[in-house]
């Protein structure tokens, strides 16, 4: 067991706990939030990812220890629900939202790309978002709301 | 916002202080005990509606949430029939000891249960029949003299006579029973209903607040994982315990005949203890191979045979018929594969147990856990809370055992969640197919006759009351699987049925007499065999009717071709139901289709290939309309199929939230390309290899998304029918025809694989 401390949505935390646990048993059992979601535990589907230093990460194959002393953000520290992120509003008012499982995916993912692509075309959007998965098929809309999102930042 | 801070909330103090507490807290104080109704009593209006003491509707349903928007449009039907805003109602769902017993939620059949004249709709307008009867009295005027606004009733004439619901009945019970002639509001008077009212979960589910069952947490609780056998038929010779001891937070081992687990203090020490326990397990009988399952299938002599329709004369039409078109059509076994994987929490102490499970079944999941505890159903009380996406049954059900098996050992709340191979490995996989289908044509160029047969394998399914070992945990657990019982040959029809779609929707549908289809084709015969399944089966999204509907669909197109006709013009000539003709019609409208035989000539060798193809169902033979266009170019050197546009045209009846059909359309069309193009569960002599996506490959975000137009048919004056799984059913049809259209090559084995492409392009002349 290791002490390790994270800054996780703007807050100070420090845990006590095996130095490989993946980072996102971390964030959804010790610190309990709902945003970062297990799907495979395989890094392949991008329900568990968060935003360090700027990157999308897949948490669910991140040591803890990799990430210590680190700033985590997670769909939660994002906006709220009164006061969503643009990219938040975007997919309630494309409405791009089935399950919801996914969301951490295809939201932080493509904040992430943009943070640092802004002019991305379609076309590059997309090639961003091709290892995320969504399983419901609202892909069209969750490809709007990001368009409609990136638009925002354009103008 | 009431509503999302319940929803938000609503979690945690069912968590905290279980149900009877939750409907204090809701406010409901004495009306709670109104909704304790056990399974059976939803002829009560009280165990539907309650009407709080500040006029605040609280509304129960037995159908749930899945990600489809009922949880929306069920709180706006309310909000219609009481003629209440939609804020002021709150939606309680699926919980054993709140609400109504409406069975399973599935097959498309939450809309026609509670949108139509009875359960949650008749409650509306039994309670607002009632409302205004009791409003008559107090201001001493006939019904038929009052109007209702925003949950107050007036005088129509004078507006300042008026009571509110909150004065009429608040906090108190109707005690009255449903009323089955109480009048629905007309559609033309809905403000509420038929609007596209937003997603009351989104913003809490976009800004990571929303609660899932993943993230229900207990007192005491603990994480277990299971540890599932290393080949299909493997079995426990022996467990060393004593191969954890000593590990971090490790509470135990349960071992139940060929069930394993381990229960820890964290999830991570669950998940290395599970891969570091010893399990010594004797390897079962091998696996049939892959590549020999259609084979099999069509030579299986077990088999249970069923008759839909037989007129008698198929064989002699055949002989007769100058011309006889024949084709065989192929499916895989598909996984649900939900993107998160399965996970539920169960406190079981002594001889009763809560589990939290996102399941469709939270009633025979009681009956079932029940059994697989040993204790009786009456003192176990399931509460549903979402999952991911289902479609079917995922692992909801069998998850829910695992932690009630591991809860029960070790006398501690558990919760699990399964690792994705333990999902993907053993789930209830929808089902593979082999049709066969026979036309004869006559002198006219119409069909004749149609032949159809097919073969499916099948093994548990949905658990139901009292059948555990439908799933792969009672299963381990001890439990058998509900038996396969051969019945050859099949008894003659009875009455005419088409719910898993395998009469053709261009025959009569003729039993008895009544012609129940939707075609003209009197010479039909539709037989199936069910074939005992080597892997566990169940139903996932458009069960079985998506098989055969793809096997339809494109022989229809097929015997089009062989008699170089436009193959939309050609199924109308043999439709008779108005409906269907009707998006028969708007979709190739709507597509601009261009009347001309397919392929288009002249074929192109080399670059890339375009081209357009159609299909249309009406869902299991009464559940929903729909007929789609789709638009593909193929890569003639790849043989990689792009979908560029689909247009889909639906009548499913009224529509009760029109962006939410559209969603529903929306996600099945993308989910029917998905499982067209790239999805099949494979193994090999031992095992199912299709563990993971990287080996069960699904469409990612970026791939393959096309422009999807939709028109929607709205009809206000007839029943509402399902429209959850009407698209997805018809894409494979709608794509193996656009490819053959733009290649002459006609693919008749799912999924459409670039290498089968390209295969079948190499073989074309």
């Amino acid at each position: 067991m290791s002490r390790i401390t994270l800054k996780v949505n703007g807050a100070s935390h420090t845990v006590d706990v095996d130095p490989a646990t993946p980072l996102l048993y971390v964030l959804s059992d010790d610190l309990q939030l709902h945003g970062p979601k297990f799907g495979c535990g395989l890094g392949q589907c991008g329900c568990c990812t968060v935003i360090i230093k700027g990157q999308a990460v897949r948490s669910c194959v991140t040591a803890v220890s990799t990430v210590n002393g680190a700033e985590v953000t997670s769909l939660e520290g994002l906006g709220s629900m009164e006061k969503p992120h643009p990219i938040q509003q975007a997919f309630v008012d494309e409405q791009a939202v089935q399950c919801g499982f996914c969301l951490s995916g295809v939201i932080l993912t493509a904040k992430a790309y943009l943070d640092r692509n802004p002019k991305a075309s379609d076309a590059e959007i997309r090639n961003a978002m091709s290892g995320v998965l969504c399983r419901c098929g609202a892909n069209t809309r969750m490809l709007k709301a990001i368009g409609r999102y990136a638009r925002g930042l354009k103008a | 916002m009431k509503r999302r801070q319940f929803i938000v909330r609503s979690g945690a103090l069912v968590v905290s202080f279980g149900a009877a507490r939750l409907a204090e807290d809701l406010g409901l104080g004495s009306l709670a005990s109104a909704q304790r109704l056990n399974g059976a009593g939803s002829r009560q209006l009280d165990g539907w509606l309650a009407i709080k003491a500040d006029g605040s509707v609280t509304a129960f349903t037995g159908k749930c949430e899945l990600g489809h928007g009922l949880y929306t449009a069920q709180t706006q039907l309310i909000a219609e029939e009481l003629c209440v805003p939609f804020n002021r109602v709150t939606l309680v769902q699926c919980d054993t000891e709140l609400t109504p017993d409406q069975g399973t939620t599935s097959g498309a059949q939450s809309h026609p249960t509670n949108f139509n004249n009875a359960d949650l709709a008749l409650a509306g307008a039994t309670a607002r029949e009632a409302l205004v009867a009791l409003a008559a009295e107090r201001l001493g005027v006939q019904a038929t003299q009052l109007t209702i606004k925003d949950g107050v009733v007036s005088v129509t004439s004078n507006s300042a006579r008026r009571v509110s619901y909150a004065e009429l009945i608040g906090g108190r019970t109707f005690n009255l029973t449903l009323n089955p002639n109480a009048k629905r509001k007309s559609p033309a008077d809905w403000t509420v209903l038929g609007t596209p009212v937003r997603r009351v979960e989104i913003p809490a589910m976009v800004a990571g607040r929303f609660e899932y069952v993943h993230n229900v947490r207990v007192p005491r609780m603990l994480h277990g994982r299971v540890v599932r056998p290393p080949s299909a038929n493997a079995t426990v010779a022996s467990v060393d315990r004593r191969s954890v001891e000593g590990m971090d937070g490790v509470v135990g081992v349960v071992v139940k005949k060929d069930f394993v687990g381990v229960v820890a203090e964290k999830p991570w020490q669950a998940v290395q203890a599970a891969a570091k326990l010893n399990v010594s397990w004797t390897p079962g009988a091998a696996l049939p191979s892959q590549r020999d399952l259609h084979a099999r299938l069509r030579s299986a002599t077990a088999t249970r045979d069923t008759r839909m329709v037989d007129s008698g004369n198929v064989d002699a039409a055949l002989a007769g018929a100058g011309t006889v078109v024949r084709a065989t059509y192929l499916y895989p076994y598909q996984l649900h594969g939900s993107v998160g994987t399965a996970c539920a929490v169960a406190d079981v102490q002594g001889d009763k147990a809560t589990i939290w499970a996102a399941s469709q079944a939270v009633w025979p999941l009681r009956s079932s856990t029940a059994q697989v505890l040993g204790i009786r159903p009456e003192s176990v009380h399931v509460i549903f809370k979402q999952g991911p996406g289902c479609y079917g049954i995922n692992g909801a059900d069998t998850v829910a055992y695992d932690a009630a098996l591991l809860s029960q050992a070790v006398g501690r709340p558990v919760r699990v969640q399964l690792m994705r191979g333990d999902e993907m490995a053993w789930e209830n996989y929808g089902v593979a197919y082999l049709v066969e289908q026979r036309a004869a044509v006559d002198s006219n160029g119409l069909i004749a006759a149609w032949d159809y047969e097919s073969w499916a394998p099948t093994r548990g399914g949905r658990p139901g009351a009292n059948a555990p070992g439908n799933l792969v945990t009672g299963t381990l657990a001890g439990f058998e699987p509900a038996a396969f019982q051969p019945r050859t040959p099949a008894p003659a029809a009875t009455a005419f049925a088409n719910n898993n779609n395998a009469v053709p929707s261009y025959v009569t549908g003729s039993v008895n007499g009544r012609a129940g289809g939707t075609g003209r084709i009197q010479a039909e015969r539709v037989v199936t065999h069910g074939v005992r399944s080597t892997f566990f089966t169940g139903p996932l999204r458009s069960p079985e009717r998506l098989q055969n509907t793809f096997a339809h669909e494109s022989f229809i197109d097929e015997v089009a071709a062989a008699l170089r006709v436009d193959p939309l013009e050609y199924r109308l000539k043999h439709l008779s139901d108005p409906r269907l003709i009707d998006v028969v019609t708007a979709v190739g409208k709507a597509a601009n289709w261009q009347r001309r035989a397919s392929p288009m000539l002249p074929i192109r060798r080399t670059g890339a290939a375009s081209g357009r193809g159609m299909s249309c169902v009406l869902y299991e033979g009464d559940n929903g309309y729909c007929a789609m266009v789709a638009e593909v170019d193929v890569a003639l050197d790849s043989g990689v199929i792009s979908i560029r546009r689909l247009v889909i045209a639906n009548d499913s009846g009224p529509i009760s939230n029109p962006d939410g059909l559209r969603n529903q359309l929306e996600g099945g069309a993308i989910q029917g390309i998905s499982r067209t193009l790239l999805e099949e569960v494979t193994w090999d002599d031992q095992k199912i290899t299709s563990v993971d996506w990287r080996t069960y490959k699904p469409l990612f975000l970026s791939s393959q998304v096309p422009a999807i137009d939709i028109v929607l048919i709205n009809r206000p004056d007839m029943p509402a029918m399902g429209a959850g799984e009407t698209a997805v059913t018809i894409v494979a049809g709608a794509i193996g025809n656009a490819v053959f259209d733009a290649t002459g090559v006609r693919l008749r084995q799912i999924p459409f694989t670039p290498e089968r492409v390209t295969s079948a392009l190499a073989a074309r002349a």
